[in-house]
């Protein structure tokens, strides 16, 4: 037996499982990512491979910290959903979808707690 | 009982036997820069790891950002984000309505390219000349 109503069952059935929840958060951290890529590319790209004070100057700016922090977090909740729409497209296993997924969601929450904790390190001093 | 006939059925034309239209290739081409991104986000957590750790990880990872190799990735690192920058933008344009009339899709689908490669080199530049972080 389910409890779900029919149009809840029938709004599940594509191969990801979900409904339009998933694309309107893809568009909204795109739109998110706009500004924040661009601020990212100009400032934050530009600046790796410099000298090792222009970096810490940079970093240790709590303005500066806080957007690259905010960038690396939309960044990885839109990438983790974009793969996870990837895998399903073309994984049609089960068994190894989930794994993929595992994955998935274990690689950005494994880089987002290690770049804010670098980060931390970096700028509370 | 009626038996399923197990002939191969015909499939419909697929990839392999279409000539590649511009809408297409800017289709995968998000696809793969968003994927390449993900190697792009491990980039920025070695950067910000290595900054941490003091000079020594911090000369060693700018060491390897230095060699021909490390080169490449931080101008594909760039590109990949110019080009999902500006065709996600095309994506976003669709979504709301514009854009979307064959023609159109065409000309903004070369021109994505066409842009994307301009802001790559503008992006590497600014790294390769370490003038990121506000012109310092
Ligand atoms: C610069 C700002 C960005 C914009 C405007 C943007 C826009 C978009 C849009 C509209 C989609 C949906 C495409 C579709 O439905 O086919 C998408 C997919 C995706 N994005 Fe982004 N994105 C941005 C940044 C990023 C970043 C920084 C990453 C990685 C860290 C990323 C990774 C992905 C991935 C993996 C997908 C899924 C690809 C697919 O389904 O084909 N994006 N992006």
């Amino acid at each position: 037996m389910s409890l779900e109503t029919p149009l809840h069952k029938v709004g599940g059935l594509g191969s990801a499982h979900s409904g339009v929840g998933h694309f309107m958060r893809q568009r909204i951290t795109a739109i998110a990512l706009i500004p924040l890529t661009v601020w990212f590319a100009v400032s934050a790209l530009g600046l790796i491979g410099a000298k090792e004070v222009s970096e810490l100057i940079f970093l240790s700016n709590p303005l500066n910290a806080v957007l690259l922090g905010t960038f690396i977090l939309i960044s990885l909740y839109h990438l983790a959903m974009g793969l996870r729409e990837v895998v399903v497209d073309y994984v049609p296993h089960e068994g190894f979808k989930l794994f993929l997924m595992l994955l998935n969601y274990g690689f950005a929450i494994a880089v987002a707690a290690a770049c804010l904790f670098a980060l931390a390190r970096i700028s509370i001093v | 009982m009626a038996e399923h006939p197990q002939k191969v059925r015909p499939l419909s034309p697929h990839l392999t036997i279409y000539r590649w239209p511009v809408t297409m290739a800017t289709s995968i081409t998000h696809r793969m820069t968003g994927v390449a991104l993900a190697g792009g986000m491990l980039l920025v957590a070695w950067w910000l790891i290595a900054v941490s750790y003091g000079p020594e990880t911090f000369n060693f990872f700018n060491s390897m950002l230095a060699t021909p190799i490390g080169q490449v990735v931080l101008f594909g690192f760039a590109w990949a984000l110019a080009y999902h920058l500006v065709n996600g933008i095309r994506h976003l344009a669709w979504d709301f309505g514009y854009g979307f009339a064959l023609p159109t899709a065409n000309k903004t689908g070369v021109l994505v390219f066409v842009l994307s490669l301009l802001l790559a080199g503008g992006f590497f530049a600014l790294a390769y000349l370490g003038k990121g972080g506000y012109y310092q």
